[in-house]
């Protein structure tokens, strides 16, 4: 069969505001919960980049936050336990003309998913990978999380948690995403910058987001974190320092930096690389089989 | 009928380069146009141990490695003391006779020492080529095909090299024609080239028929030739391969490819196989269509690495949480396999649904030779109801950002046959949610705020209804043999060449008429032909390669029938034909329903 792919006539012509990218449906998360925030600033910031939502795909793992792509107009998986990346990064490489946005919680992109963040990182592939970061586990009513603080009570750690938490920051910085970021939900304005830098940035990009859960984290919640975050873009951060990045991400306490900690745009994005990707368009549009010739190939070297 | 039916063995530790020798003489069987069958008993070790690589090729048809070797080549002691005494009469053992010593041997089995320091001229690396010389020539095949191939080996390393080999070559075979009795018969020439092949190469072939643009994997044996073969053609070929972090990324990862619209494959073993299950399962719940293959080996946990088994049927039945559609396929040769990857292909890609091959050692790493005309590279492709952006009728939807705001397109739209047309990311008008939560119709999850028991029903049948028509796409299995037979023997998947050398085996040397009915596809399941096929047969016999009767347990399942007795191997080697041969006796002889063969050769 031939797929000859052609430019949509009708999309041309459609109308972009900003209701275009609300959901059918309204979202059902706690009142107060951080994720409004982040789903907000996300179909801003698409309005704002003028992406049209056919052309973007949100894929998600499974927990609260793991609900969004049922909130937002736009093509959308809602995969499994941690697998979110896995599955995106095969969306895009299926189709690299798509916007392929990955969304979770901490204990989706850190915990059972930890080692596809790893890797995907490592990969850099073109996608853009948003963790909204609670601190907790959510929809399984409140248990320790792997950024939880030590010493934080949860239903699992009722004595306190005796684990180091990870710090997504450095992880990321040192896995090499090319472009990592720590936003609040908060500060939803400033997210929407990180969001819009993050989806136009070529390779992997990362934003973790605060993003409190005000049922089940008596600790990290708006009132810890209001007079703590400090805008990295208001102290004129260099994020093209490694060493300064690091010094930054590990920072925490009475002062946590947010905003862009490193971005770097010297590393081509895997789709770049592969020679596969280099013409012909989107693979998953490819006529498909092999030409005579290229059969004729394939069974001389069985001869 | 076949004129000549011979095997080589050629054994030694890993490391002691069996592969090229091997790789040389099926190459040289197949252009001559003769049938082949390879199998290397081989252990988890890259250096060391004890590998047994046996050859067998004749003019007749060659479905299983046989049950005696002809032509033994020792390359050391070790390999001497574990065959020679297995040799009958008539065979040749070839070997160095300044390193290794013959023991025992039968009679009439001709010993063959060749003094290699003096035949390779102190060419360290000659000795193999010394022995294939010599051994073709006791065939009777004419030196310039070992010329040949030697030129073809060593193209790449210049004159000098190819010159100094044929030399080497040249004195094996000169000194064997001098010194040794050639075989009775002569390999004949047939005058038509036959290609050899993996069956891992053959799966491979079979994805790049069917279109398979995405490929990944993470390296396991005995699967990993898939990997590496789809890797040597990528770029060739235009196929995105991807070697990833684990087999649960592996299935993910092609699972985002194909709801994207790419035919998407990969292939593991049951280990592999098991940190894959969830994802299959979400494969049903999308409705996306992926083919996975299973290349069985011996069990559970790391097991045997290297040897085969057919222990995975019902992980792959069972495979994932949950009541979803899937469909199963066991190839029953290599270009068996090659054929079915498109034809699941095209079932998955009509019915939405995962679909699974159950491959193992046996085939994949197995080599078998084809009719080059046999492997069809433009099969029948369908893709079923696909909707891309440039063939979606963008007039359904007034709005191209619609779909999630309206309801103009439903992705999970319940109809009469279950199918739902599947729209691609980027199509526009077409927007949804794929979840892995249980959803409506139009993709909205049923499962957390509100969920609703006549929905979730109504998903559930729909999901299910896909299945009812997917049999009559299938063929039925036949019965090969007379129905009067006094035994049938049944089997599934690899099992079927060497079943049916133990038929034709059982009526030349025993006088038993036996028939044979050969499975292939597992889900769906012809239950009724095979129901009627069985219940006519006087004595049913399954034979299959795992402890617990997989097979036999699943037919009773699916079909009520019982077999009769029961043939299984679980030792990690397959079965040669004279095993079924001695337990069909022993089972029509009364004295047992359960025969478990002893596996004679230790490799």
């Amino acid at each position: 069969m031939s797929i000859a792919v052609e430019p949509a006539p009708a999309a041309a012509s459609g109308v972009l505001d900003k209701d275009t990218y609300k959901g059918k449906i309204h979202p059902d998360w706690c009142p107060g919960c951080g994720d409004f925030s982040v789903l907000a600033a996300l179909q801003a910031a698409l309005f704002e980049l003028g992406l049209k939502p056919h052309q973007v795909v949100v894929v998600s793992g499974i927990g609260c936050s793991s609900n969004l792509p049922g909130f937002i107009n736009t093509y959308g998986m809602h995969t499994l336990h941690g697998r979110a990346l896995a599955v995106g990064n095969g969306v895009k490489l299926a189709n690299h003309e798509l916007k392929v946005i990955c969304t979770g919680g901490d204990g989706d992109g850190f915990g059972i998913g930890g080692n596809h963040f790893t890797h995907s990182m490592r990969r850099n592939v073109d996608l853009t990978y948003i963790v909204m970061d609670n601190q907790i586990y959510g929809l399984t009513t409140g248990q320790t999380s792997p950024t939880s603080r030590k010493g934080m009570k949860t239903k699992s750690t009722p004595d306190g948690n005796l684990e180091n938490p990870i710090n997504p920051i450095p992880q990321a910085i040192v896995g090499g995403a090319t472009y990592v970021a720590r936003g609040f939900s908060g500060k939803q304005k400033h997210l929407v910058e990180l969001f819009k830098g993050a989806i136009m940035h070529r390779g992997f990009s990362f934003v973790d987001v605060f993003s409190p859960c005000v049922t089940y984290n008596k600790d990290n919640t708006y009132q810890f974190f209001n007079p703590r975050v400090k805008i990295l873009e208001e102290q004129g951060h260099d994020t093209t320092n490694f060493a300064k990045a690091m010094e930054k991400g590990y920072q925490w306490g009475e002062e946590i930096p947010i905003g862009l900690f490193w971005k770097r745009d010297d590393l081509p994005a895997l789709e770049d690389l592969d020679p596969v990707l280099a013409e012909g368009g989107p693979l998953a549009f490819r006529e498909l089989g092999i030409s005579d010739a290229q059969s004729k190939a394939l069974i001389s070297e069985l001869l | 009928m076949a004129t000549v039916d011979f095997a080589i063995g050629i054994g030694g530790e890993a490391g002691q380069g069996i592969a090229t020798p091997g790789d040389i003489l099926a190459r040289i069987f197949a252009r001559r146009g003769l049938n082949l069958n390879a199998y290397n008993a081989y252990q988890s070790i890259i250096r060391g141990g004890h590998t047994f690589l046996t050859i067998r090729a004749s003019d007749g048809p060659v479905r299983s490695m046989g049950d005696k070797i002809d032509v033994l080549i020792p390359l050391n002691q070790d390999t001497m003391d574990r065959h020679l005494r297995l040799l009958k009469k008539g065979a040749v053992v070839l070997f160095e006779s300044e390193k290794i010593k013959p023991g025992a041997a039968a009679d009439g089995v001709q010993i063959c020492p060749l003094p290699m320091k003096q035949l390779t001229a102190g060419n360290k690396l000659g000795g193999n080529t010394v022995a294939i010389a010599a051994t073709l020539q006791m065939l009777g095949v004419e030196f310039k095909a070992m010329e040949d191939a030697l030129a073809r080996i060593f193209k790449r390393k210049g004159d000098a090299v190819i010159a100094e080999n044929v030399g080497i070559a040249r004195a094996g075979y000169d000194y064997a024609a001098a010194n040794f009795k050639a075989f009775p018969f002569k390999a004949p020439n047939l005058g038509k080239g036959n290609a050899v092949l993996t069956g891992n190469m053959a799966i491979a072939m079979g994805g790049i028929a069917a279109g398979v643009k995405f490929y990944a994997a993470y390296p396991m044996s005995p699967s990993t030739g898939v990997l590496m073969y789809m890797a040597s053609h990528s770029r060739q070929l235009g196929i995105m391969v991807r070697q990833v972090e684990d087999e649960i990324g592996v299935m993910n990862m092609v699972i985002g490819a194909a709801h994207t619209g790419c035919r998407a494959m990969c292939a593991t073993s049951g280990g592999g196989f098991a940190l894959m299950t969830e994802a299959v399962g979400m494969a049903g719940m999308l409705e996306t269509p992926v083919v996975c293959v299973d290349v069985q080996r011996a069990g559970p946990a790391t097991g045997v690495p290297t040897k085969t088994e057919q222990g995975d049927l019902w992980q792959a039945l069972g495979a994932g949480q949950g009541d979803y559609p899937r469909i199963i396929v066991a190839p029953t040769d290599q270009l068996d396999a090659f054929k079915c990857i498109p034809e699941l292909f095209n079932l998955c890609d009509k019915y939405q649904c995962p679909g699974l091959v159950l491959s193992d050692l046996l085939i994949s790493e197995g080599t078998a030779s084809v009719d080059p005309k046999e492997l069809n590279f433009k099969p029948k492709i369908d893709r079923g109801e696909i909707i891309f952006p440039n063939t979606n009728g963008n007039g359904d939807s007034a709005n191209p950002f619609g779909g999630a705001n309206d309801n103009a397109y439903l992705r999970y739209k319940l109809t009469e046959s279950g199918i739902s047309p599947r729209a691609v990311p980027g199509t526009p008008g077409h927007i949804h949610v794929a979840a892995s939560d249980e959803h409506d119709e139009d993709g909205t999850l049923i499962s957390d705020e509100f969920t609703n028991p006549t929905k979730r029903r109504e998903m559930v049948e729909k999901r299910a209804r896909k299945m009812e028509t997917v049999l009559s796409h299938i063929a039925p299995p036949k019965l090969v043999g007379p129905e009067s037979a006094a035994v049938t023997l049944i089997g599934w998947g690899s099992t079927e060449g060497v079943i049916r050398e133990a038929v034709e085996k059982l009526a030349a040397e025993e006088g038993i008429v036996a028939n044979q009915l050969a499975i292939k596809w597992i889900v769906p399941f012809h239950a009724d032909e095979i129901t009627r096929i069985l219940s006519r047969s006087k004595k049913v016999i399954v034979v299959e390669n795992n402890y617990s009767g997989q097979f036999a347990r699943y037919l009773r399942s699916e079909t009520g029938f019982a077999a009769h007795g029961h043939i299984r191997k679980y030792d990690g080697e397959p079965f040669m034909p004279h095993h079924i041969v001695n337990a069909v006796k022993e089972q029509l002889g009364g004295k047992s329903k359960l025969s478990v063969p002893h596996h004679e050769i230790h490799v």
